[in-house]
């Protein structure tokens, strides 16, 4: 009778319990569902956010002008060709005084006479104001053509000439242009002739190639591109990749097949998982310490920058490699070695092949985040203005999150928000384009036990 | 197989660090950092440079402020060391002194030109025409009333002058590390305070203290970074009030409505004929030992002076800086050629 009624009070406890137990479960569920729409809805957020201002930066607008190579305004002497008895420095020295007197032509009449049969409404003392609807840049484009060609001088050519970045901003509406006149960066007669010329189909809305094919310009602001940074960036991997990886899988491989298992070899396990915890700034510092004061490599180069980078993703690289070797059955390496086959055989023949899909995923996840790396790089002075292209990883460089940084603080805001924001889609795309190749090898090359 | 890789690629890594190390040793690209309010200035000359002579490759400009530049600049002399720093301020006399201990004995000035320095709210907002007074009451720790020093009681710029708007007080001022800095204490918070006769009363290291000390309750907010972090606290905080350099406000006219100080609009035109009070004299610092080892860099610091690049209706101009007169340049040129060191 008793256990009767202890049975049903078991029961009742039950029943009764279910539905707090219920509760909790729905909403632990509700809590997590909730996380995730809510880290979601932020990441759409960022991401619109991104792309709304982004996006039209990757168009341009850009004038097509038939340019006359006025013979009266381009006064140079010929071209210097080497003579059959002159030594290379002599004719170098020739063709750089050439060159120096092509400086001085006035392009920007070349220009300006250029575009002036365009406008509707033009008079002679509005000839400085011509020159503000193209960036300043384009002469230094017309002259490098002469350079190029000098035959050029006395024909005319139809040229894609990208305007200024203040007609930019203008004609895009990143500006309210509903301002009073001394709001407005450009003079009323340009804002005229801008949407004049827009509205006839002289200045069109074209797909960037500047933003790609360019070093970055302060001078010229609407020529300024991705192609430095992106070069450096560039150096910057390479460098990782052919240091960081042989040296970590190397250092892996021994902590793992060959090394004794001692206190000693303890430490250093301890020791490279601090490694892979430590804040990247800190990397920063002990380059611009070491490799710039001590080794005198120079200031801003990808060299340096590349080297830390390594230091930095190391650590990544050692963890993962272990990881993916701990991970291979033990007896893979037993039936090699009850084979006859040698340590070292086993390890490379054996174990190390069935490793590398791991390795590589681990690998690729390391260099892209060392592409975003920002913070180490501005202490080894990378942050600095580069207007050319590196030819080498001892050049000046930047790197693109710099870019991005340097781009965040250009004074001319309403061009360089855009721009910023395009910048970061170009690192986005190459990030998420790096981690999927990773998940695609692992796909494709995984093999289950 | 694998391992044979694998040493290959390590010798060969190790032997292009050596190489890279080897060839460390020379440079010839100038290398310039300092002042973010030169930076532009110095970014559009170093471009220029680079495009007109192709002999010479383009300078590359840092930043860091005028203080971080002058410290990189005077860490001594050879190939990993800068050749130019970009100042928006004289170097001081302990600068100067720590650059000769660290062997940089010639360090030859050029003034490249004159920026104006403005006071800037949102667009749309009230108009602010402000006194130096107004600025020191507005960020002093204790202020003068009523024959004492009390702590500073204002939150409203209309409880300092009712011409002023009654818009609460948030002033975003360049950080230390900014020469702008200087400049400002000097021509706009000394001179303010200097009007109240109970501190003209003071000693002058009292005077000091009593005129630079700035209230803590968070009205004050000092920017370490660039100009436009300072608008983006103008952007985050309607009410805020920040200083900038004439250029910067220029570009961005649609977003920044400039104060008038002691009546006068800052104006490149105001600030030639000497009427705006707020201007300061732009310079950069060339390492004398460098001339001659790091290619072009005496022909950059004439370039950057000369006329063409920096004079009248240039390309320097137009970008903001205001030029130097005829004579100034000449002696600047000068300078350059002879070589004269400080």
């Amino acid at each position: 009778m008793s256990q009767d009624n202890s049975n049903l009070t078991v029961q009742d406890k039950v029943v009764a319990s279910l539905k707090r137990r219920r509760r909790q479960e729905k909403l632990f569920r509700t809590l997590g569902l909730g996380s995730v729409i809510l880290s979601l809805a932020l990441v759409a957020i960022l991401f619109i956010n991104i792309f709304s201002k982004g996006v039209p930066a990757f168009w341009q607008t850009s004038m097509t002008v038939e340019v006359y190579f006025d013979p009266d305004v381009i006064r140079i002497s010929e071209k210097p060709e080497q003579q059959p008895n002159e030594t290379f420095e002599d004719f170098d020295e020739r063709l750089l005084d050439w060159e120096t007197q092509l400086g001085f032509v006035n392009f920007n009449r070349i220009l300006s006479d250029s575009i002036t049969p365009l406008l509707s409404d033009f008079e002679r003392s509005q000839t400085r104001y011509v020159t503000q609807l193209v960036t300043s840049g384009e002469r230094h484009a017309l002259r490098d053509m002469v350079m190029e060609d000098p035959s050029i001088v006395g024909e005319t050519r139809s040229l894609t000439l990208l305007t200024s970045a203040d007609v930019d901003v203008w004609l895009k509406g990143n500006i309210d242009r509903s301002l009073p006149d001394d709001q407005l960066q450009l003079p009323a007669v340009v804002r005229e002739w801008a949407d004049e010329l827009h509205a006839n189909g002289h200045i069109q809305n074209r797909f960037s190639t500047a933003l790609f094919m360019n070093p970055d310009s302060r001078s010229s602001l609407a020529s300024a591109g991705l192609a430095g940074a992106f070069v450096g960036s560039f150096y910057m991997l390479l460098i990782v990749i052919f240091l960081a990886i042989p040296m970590g899988v190397a250092a892996a491989i021994y902590l793992e097949e060959f090394a004794p298992k001692n206190k000693l070899t303890d430490i250093i396990e301890v020791n490279i998982n601090n490694l892979a915890a430590v804040p990247s700034i800190i990397f920063g510092l002990l380059g611009a310490a070491v490799f710039i004061n001590w080794f005198k490599l120079p200031m801003s180069a990808p060299v340096v920058g590349g080297l830390v980078l390594s230091l930095m993703t190391l650590p990544t690289v050692i963890i993962a490699t272990r990881a993916t070797l701990r991970a291979i059955p033990p007896s893979i390496r037993a039936a090699a070695l009850g084979l006859g086959a040698s340590k070292t055989q086993t390890v490379f023949h054996h174990v190390l092949p069935l490793a590398i899909p791991g390795i590589l995923t681990g690998s690729i996840l390391g260099v892209a985040q060392a592409l975003g790396e920002t913070a180490p790089l501005l202490l080894i002075g990378m942050k600095s203005f580069v207007a050319s292209i590196p030819q080498s990883p001892m050049d000046q460089a930047t790197a693109l999150p710099v870019q991005i940084y340097l781009w965040q603080g250009n004074e001319l805001r309403n061009f360089f928000e855009a721009r910023t924001s395009a910048a970061i889609i170009v690192l986005l795309m190459l990030m998420i384009s790096l981690n999927s190749l990773a998940i695609w090898l692992r796909r494709k090359l995984e093999v289950r036990w | 197989m694998n391992m044979k890789r694998f040493a290959t690629l390590a010798c060969a890594t190790a032997a292009s660090l050596v190489v890279f190390s080897a060839s460390a040793q020379q440079r010839d690209v100038i290398q310039i950092a300092g002042s973010s309010t030169v930076l532009p200035f110095s970014s559009i000359a170093a471009e220029e440079f680079g495009n007109n002579f192709t002999r010479y490759r383009t300078p590359v400009v840092g930043s860091g402020g005028s203080g971080g530049g002058l410290r990189q600049f005077c860490q001594g002399v050879g190939a990993n060391t800068i050749d130019i720093a970009n100042s928006s301020r004289a170097i001081r006399p302990n600068e100067l002194e720590n650059c000769k201990s660290n062997g940089v004995e010639e360090v030859i000035e050029v003034k490249i030109g004159y920026d104006g320095i403005v006071f800037a709210s949102r667009a749309g907002g009230g108009r602010f025409e402000l006194e130096p007074e107004h600025v020191f009451l507005a960020q002093a720790r204790r202020v003068p009333q009523d024959g004492e020093m009390v702590m500073n009681p204002y939150s409203s710029w209309a409880e300092i002058d009712s011409s002023l708007p009654d818009q609460e007080i948030v002033l975003a001022i360049p950080g230390s590390n900014h020469g702008t800095r200087e400049v400002y204490e000097e021509k706009v918070i000394m001179e303010g305070c200097m009007k109240f006769e109970q501190i003209q009363a003071l000693d002058s290291d009292a005077q000091d203290d009593a005129c630079l000390a700035m209230r803590t309750d968070g009205r004050v907010v000092e920017i370490a970074g660039d100009y436009t972090e300072t608008l983006a606290r103008l952007e985050s905080n309607r009410n805020t009030v920040g200083v900038f350099g004439l250029s910067f406000y220029e570009s961005n006219r649609d977003r920044l409505q400039v104060a008038t100080v002691s009546g006068v609009t800052p104006s490149i035109d105001n600030i030639i004929a000497g009427d705006y009070p707020v201007s300061r004299p732009l310079y950069f610092y060339i390492k004398g030992a460098h001339i001659g080892v790091i290619p072009g860099l005496q022909e950059f610091a004439q370039f950057f002076v000369s006329d063409m690049t920096s004079g009248f209706g240039s390309i320097l101009e137009s970008a903001g800086l205001i030029p130097l007169s005829d004579e100034e340049r000449d002696q600047v040129l000068q300078t350059i050629r002879e070589k004269e060191s400080l």
